[in-house]
């Protein structure tokens, strides 16, 4: 186990190398540049720019300077945001995204889970029903309308949280944007649950498991769980790795000094070094979270193998 | 052991409620429309960072609390017969953050690293007014050429190209500021960050973080502190103007920079006079690109112009906020005659202008057997696409068929200045200092960078030159308006709208002025709770 | 058949498989457990019921979606017609203040206003256009003018206009706007949805099955079409194809089968594992048809799952491309883009949120019940 883990890890290197190359040459074909805003630059200015970014050497040249400055851990500097570095600016907002998006994912989980196992243990009965309906309202509902909605309820109309902003450990400030971002996270997991448990349920050791009159909770706790926590582990990778990278959405309506917008903005702005900066946390985290959902996979179902 | 936790929890949210309250008492919360994208003086480009420049450093002049030119770090200027030079005379209590004095030297090095093309200064073309500066910006002439000289620590003379008669006001420009040379030399770029910036304003740089907040404290250094009635600013950046508004009616903010345009309505009803319209110095247009037939048709793109119903886009697309635009100068520049050109059929009624319209379509060989098809391209926002849209309407009684094609931001500007690919495409204007020449000079055939219109009349070049070199008020004046008339002869852009800023104003803050510049120092404000 | 599971329906199918003649495809079982499936059917005639709204709506509709009523910008939903009595006076004064005339009075009665109008030139008989351009009066006529021309009894009549759902921030009626987003929505909804499916079942299945050094290497793709900027993606597709709805579909399609393919891939692992797949090869069976027969029909369930969520995703995700410039472009109109417009105008104009968010909300809800339905159906084991 240690050593799949160990060389997947090594074999990630190829993997996030191929992710950096393809990003950087895909984002340059893009029109526009980091410096074309609603004002036009004078000619001279801009050339002023270009070179003061090494924006004027050859793409490959730019390529191979890219590559050796991030190998030195070096993101380099923000073309937009022109005081920072773009380690500066991911490093501030990275821990805001993360303890977001980890609240988030445990909400979801708890409250997913729990609804997802009813409502399979009473399948089409008015609970099944009412959950099924509740996860759907959860997917249906933009962000964008729910953020909002939830800011000007609680925020300004009955004044019990703020509107909006951040301060570092603060619950209030912490609670609308983590149940925006949580909602549609539990319906999904609630969804998934329910059609793996149903499966599960119906499985041949879980039926064998009852046959011998094992507790239905520890039949659900221990066998129908456990193959139902498949397709949830597969979902929850990818999930998870968008999550913990922020949500722009969230972080604009609340005010939120995440790493989400940067995504949007970045690339809206041709912003190339902070672009660049969040395709390499994405692609880390990708890769770490399928390391962990391929191992959980192997400890959740003992017929799933690496060799 | 629940309900320790829950306790916990709720003394957790008083805590954090409790000290947002504490912090209240003297605090100014900002709502400004974005983050700024730097606090280098020399590489700023944005509204935003004005707003906070001018809150932490204090140039030769300074706007103030209604817009206007005030002495600032100069207590007064004398400027030569021949408009060529200027002689500026610095307040000897000038101090920066740090306590050292401020001198004529600070600016004359502030005023060549904006010119230093290895500092990629985006406005440096805003002062080449001054005497060589756009051929040291270009790398042709030695640094120390430029036409700024200290003549003592107390004295600052500014030579100039040619006699420019808005050049006090450029200096209220953000790129104008000071910035403080022995920390620029001491950090390199990273003198702006908190704990390095030593400031000259009335405030000093507390904390900053990109999409939360930019925090500044009241500057003890500063000559005029004990006039300064507000200890704390908070800025924070809104870029859904939407947030701000919630924030402001929950409490969390005293005023906003901008408003949702398509709530204006509502939010007249709801916060009454908390909301502020006030004109502004910008122009909405559309240019039409001259260089492709049909549209090289003076006929088409007059027709094209006649048949906007400009009352309409104002009042309804953007609720109030804008104001029906009959001329690419808005009202409110200095500088110009008192009778402003506008297009000659201002004060027609749509009919006879729709009809006016077919009928010169008509004669362009457009009709109902030979419509003109066209596309128009605008960068991705709410009130861009419904302008087109409701201008596309306008249109279809011409039996002018639209299409639309819209980009984001980077795209859509990268095209006009580069491919020019474009037929009918938006734009905006905001001046950057109210004359005339800041806005006329877009349409001049050597600016490919913004006649998006194509637009290549020797005659209209030939008065912006003359305009350039006249001393003259009066006479400039007359000039400039003579070009804007061939302009809108011409119309190679159509203008549609003149801005307005909007903002939302707590009553609880005093000393905000409405004026046309939307400058709003914190200095000449308090806040009363 | 464990009887523990509550509900009678299942208790049914049973009941009914047991009768059921052997040899009937996967597909046609699944068709007669379905129909005993109450909320799997109703959601299916609310879909079949929206496909029509979508195809025949926007043709039938009192109003066009592309049709702008000046006039009316953000006019609240209402079930009675507009203009309402109290605005028509001022609104036949500001057309005519338009056309520079002076108004001496406003009669209205019935369906018909009579305006009398005065003023210093000699009144051109045009001016009834005025009345005719506003959207409050309809067939306006000089009913009398004085000799001298300078006064005149202006005649029209009152157009009675309906907006069920309110009109958007141009003036366009909301309901036949929802009509064409229907149309636009499930066809996204649908087109993208099923090149996801497609890709995504496939490969998984694929990448699953082999195993090994493929499926490490097939996954590996997959984690860089993830971290890819998916914005960079869609505006080089625009510039490079142009805007067009096809591409959109594309675009979609091509992100959205990773998550997919990694479910699939995921299910397939734990599948090729199982007694009967390990006999199947046993006995030499082709793996091609391995897939097909015992692993695609019984990773079904959470593909299902998965595409009833998928679908909500892509109609929404539409609407950022539009932004991008990808999407549809007006006139046309879809879900997405009319929510997104109705956040934005939640507190001045509530309708326009709340009409499109019922629209999206049902046909989610219609297909939520339907997928599910066919999951229970689809299920291997029951059969």
């Amino acid at each position: 186990m240690l050593s799949y883990a160990l060389r997947r890890l090594l074999g990630a290197v190829p993997t996030i190398f191929v992710i950096i190359t393809i990003a950087f040459f895909l984002m340059r074909v893009a029109p526009g540049g980091p410096f074309d805003q609603e004002r036009t630059l004078e000619p001279q200015v801009m050339a002023n720019l270009q070179a003061a970014f090494g924006l004027d050497l050859p793409l490959w040249q730019q390529y191979l300077r890219y590559l050796g400055n991030l190998a030195t851990g070096d993101l380099g500097p923000s073309f937009v945001y022109r005081d920072f570095s773009v380690q500066q600016l991911l490093g501030a907002g990275l821990p805001i995204s993360v303890q977001l998006g980890v609240s988030a994912l445990v909400l979801a989980l708890i409250l997913g889970g729990t609804l997802g196992v009813i409502a399979a243990l009473r399948q089409n009965s008015p609970v099944d029903y009412l959950v099924i309906a509740v996860a759907t309202f959860g997917i249906t509902v933009p962000n964008f309308v729910v953020a909002p909605v939830l800011s000007l309820v609680f925020g300004v109309w009955l004044s019990v949280l703020p509107a909006g902003g951040w301060q570092d450990f603060s619950l209030a400030h912490m609670a609308l944007p983590v149940i925006t971002l949580a909602l549609p996270q539990v319906a999904v997991i609630a969804r998934l649950i329910r059609g793996a448990m149903l499966e599960a349920l119906r499985s041949d050791h879980v039926r064998t498991a009852r046959a011998y009159g094992l507790p239905l909770t520890m039949v659900v706790g221990v066998h129908a769980l456990r193959a139902a926590s498949l397709p949830v582990l597969s979902y929850l990778g990818p999930a998870a790795a968008a999550l913990l990278t922020g949500s722009v959405v969230v972080e604009t309506i609340f005010g939120i000094p995440g790493i989400g917008r940067y995504f949007v903005q970045g690339a809206l702005n041709r912003d190339y070094t902070l672009v660049m900066g969040t395709v390499v946390i994405v692609a880390v985290f990708v890769v770490i979270f399928n390391l962990l959902v391929d191992l959980l996979y192997a400890a959740v179902d003992p017929r799933v193998r690496y060799g | 052991m629940r309900r320790t936790a829950r306790l916990t929890m709720t003394a957790l949210v008083a805590l954090a409620l409790g000290a947002a309250a504490h912090a209240e008492a003297a605090t100014y919360y900002r709502g400004s429309s974005g983050d700024p994208e730097t606090l280098d003086t020399h590489k700023t480009s944005t509204v935003v960072e004005a707003h906070i420049l001018r809150d932490l450093l204090e140039g030769l002049v300074i706007n103030d609390a209604k817009g206007g030119i005030a002495p600032g770090v100069a207590t007064s200027w004398e400027v030569s017969d021949d408009g060529l030079t200027y002689m500026f005379h610095l307040r000897d209590d000038a101090k920066w953050s740090d306590d050292s004095p401020v001198t004529a030297g600070d600016f004359v090095y502030s005023l060549r690293r904006i010119m230093n093309p290895e500092t990629g200064a985006k406005y440096a073309n805003i002062l080449y007014p001054i005497k060589n500066a756009e051929a040291i910006n270009k790398g042709d002439m030695a640094l120390d050429s430029l036409g700024v000289e200290a003549v003592d620590d107390q004295t600052l003379q500014i030579t100039l190209e040619a006699p420019t008669p808005y050049f006090v006001e450029l200096l209220t420009h953000q790129t104008s500021l000071p910035v403080h040379p022995p920390s620029v030399e001491k950090f390199g770029n990273a003198f702006v960050q908190p704990g390095n910036f030593v400031s000259n304003g009335p405030y000093k740089l507390v904390s900053f973080t990109p999409n939360d907040k930019l925090v500044m404290e009241k500057n003890p250094s500063f000559h005029d502190a004990d006039s300064v009635a507000i200890d704390r600013i908070e800025y924070l950046p809104f870029e859904e103007r939407a947030t701000c508004l919630r924030r402001f009616e929950a409490g969390e903010v005293h005023s906003c920079q901008e408003v949702p345009r398509e709530q204006l309505a509502s939010i007249k009803t709801r916060l009454g006079d908390q909301l502020h319209v006030a004109p502004f110095l910008g122009t909405y247009y559309y240019a039409v690109n001259g260089a492709h037939a049909p549209f090289d048709d003076v006929r088409v793109r007059q027709a094209l112009s006649m048949a906007v119903d400009r009352e309409f886009l104002a009042e309804e697309i953007f609720s109030g906020s804008m104001l029906p635009a009959y001329s690419l100068v808005p009202p409110g520049v200095s500088n110009y005659v008192e009778d402003q050109p506008e297009l000659a059929y201002a004060h027609d009624s749509m009919l006879d202008r729709e009809d006016e319209a077919i009928r010169l379509l008509g004669e362009a060989g457009f009709g109902p057997d030979n419509p003109l098809k066209l596309e128009i391209s605008y960068n991705t926002a709410e009130d861009h696409r419904n302008t087109a849209t409701a201008i596309a309407e306008m249109w279809r009684p011409l039996g002018v068929e639209v299409t639309f094609n819209q980009r984001d931001l980077s795209a859509h500007y990268a095209m006009l200045r580069d491919d020019k690919s474009h037929q009918i495409a938006r734009a905006g204007w905001i001046g950057d200092y109210a004359d005339p020449q800041n806005f006329l000079f877009l349409n001049q055939s050597d600016n490919p960078g913004f006649n998006y219109g194509a637009y290549d009349n020797p005659e209209y070049d030939e008065l912006m030159g003359k305009a350039a070199m006249e001393t003259d008020l009066d006479k400039r004046a007359a000039l400039l308006a003579q070009a804007e008339g061939l302009f809108l002869r011409d119309v190679p852009q159509i203008p549609l709208l003149y801005y307005s800023s909007t903002s939302l104003v707590s009553p609880k803050l005093k000393g905000w002025e409405d004026n046309v510049r939307n400058v709003h120092p914190t200095r000449f404000m308090s806040i009363d709770d | 058949m464990p009887r523990w599971t509550p509900g009678c329906a299942m208790a049914d199918i049973a009941h009914d498989l047991a009768q059921a003649p052997k040899g009937r495809s996967l597909w046609a079982t699944a068709w007669l457990r379905l129909r005993r499936n109450k909320a799997a059917m109703a959601s299916l005639v609310v879909l079949v019921l929206y496909a029509l709204l979508g195809i025949f709506g926007p043709l039938l509709w009192i109003h066009d979606y592309r049709s702008v009523y000046t006039n009316y910008v953000r006019a609240p939903a209402s079930l009675t017609p507009y203009p309402r009595a109290e605005a028509i006076i001022p609104g036949a004064e500001a057309a005519l203040a338009r056309a520079r005339l002076d108004v001496t009075s406003v009669e209205f009665d019935g369906g018909t206003v009579r305006v009398a109008v005065t003023s210093a030139r000699e009144i051109d008989p045009r001016v009834t256009r005025y009345l005719d351009r506003s959207d409050f009066f309809s067939g306006a006529r000089v009913a009398d003018m004085a000799a001298d021309g300078k006064s005149a009894l202006l005649e029209a009549d009152v157009a009675r206009l309906l907006f069920v759902f309110g009109t958007d921030q141009n003036g366009r009626d909301l309901a036949a706007r929802i009509l064409i987003s229907i149309r636009i929505s499930m066809l996204i909804g649908a087109l993208a949805t099923s090149v996801a499916l497609v890709i995504g079942v496939v490969y998984g299945a694929t990448a699953g099955f082999l195993g090994g050094r493929i499926d490490n290497v097939m996954m590996r793709v997959v984690d860089v079409i993830y971290s890819l900027p998916f914005i960079f993606f869609v505006i080089l597709l625009v510039v490079f194809f142009g805007r067009n709805i096809v591409l959109m579909f594309i675009a979609v399609g091509a992100v959205e089968w990773l998550d997919m393919a990694r479910i699939v891939r995921g299910q397939t692992l734990s599948l090729r594992r199982r007694e009967f797949v390990l006999a199947a090869e046993a006995l030499g069976v082709r793996r091609r048809a391995i897939v097909r027969r015992h692993i695609i029909p019984n990773v079904l369930g959470p593909v299902i799952v998965f595409v009833t969520l998928l679908i909500p995703k892509v109609i929404l995700l539409e609407s950022f491309l539009s932004f991008l410039g990808l999407g549809v472009q007006e006139p046309l109109t879809s879900l997405g883009v009319l929510i997104s417009e109705g956040a934005r105008n939640m507190r001045a104009a509530p309708w326009m949120l709340i009409y499109p968010s019922i629209a999206l909300t049902v046909l989610l809800f219609a297909l939520n019940f339907l997928g599910d339905g066919l999951r229970d159906a689809l299920d291997p084991k029951d059969r």
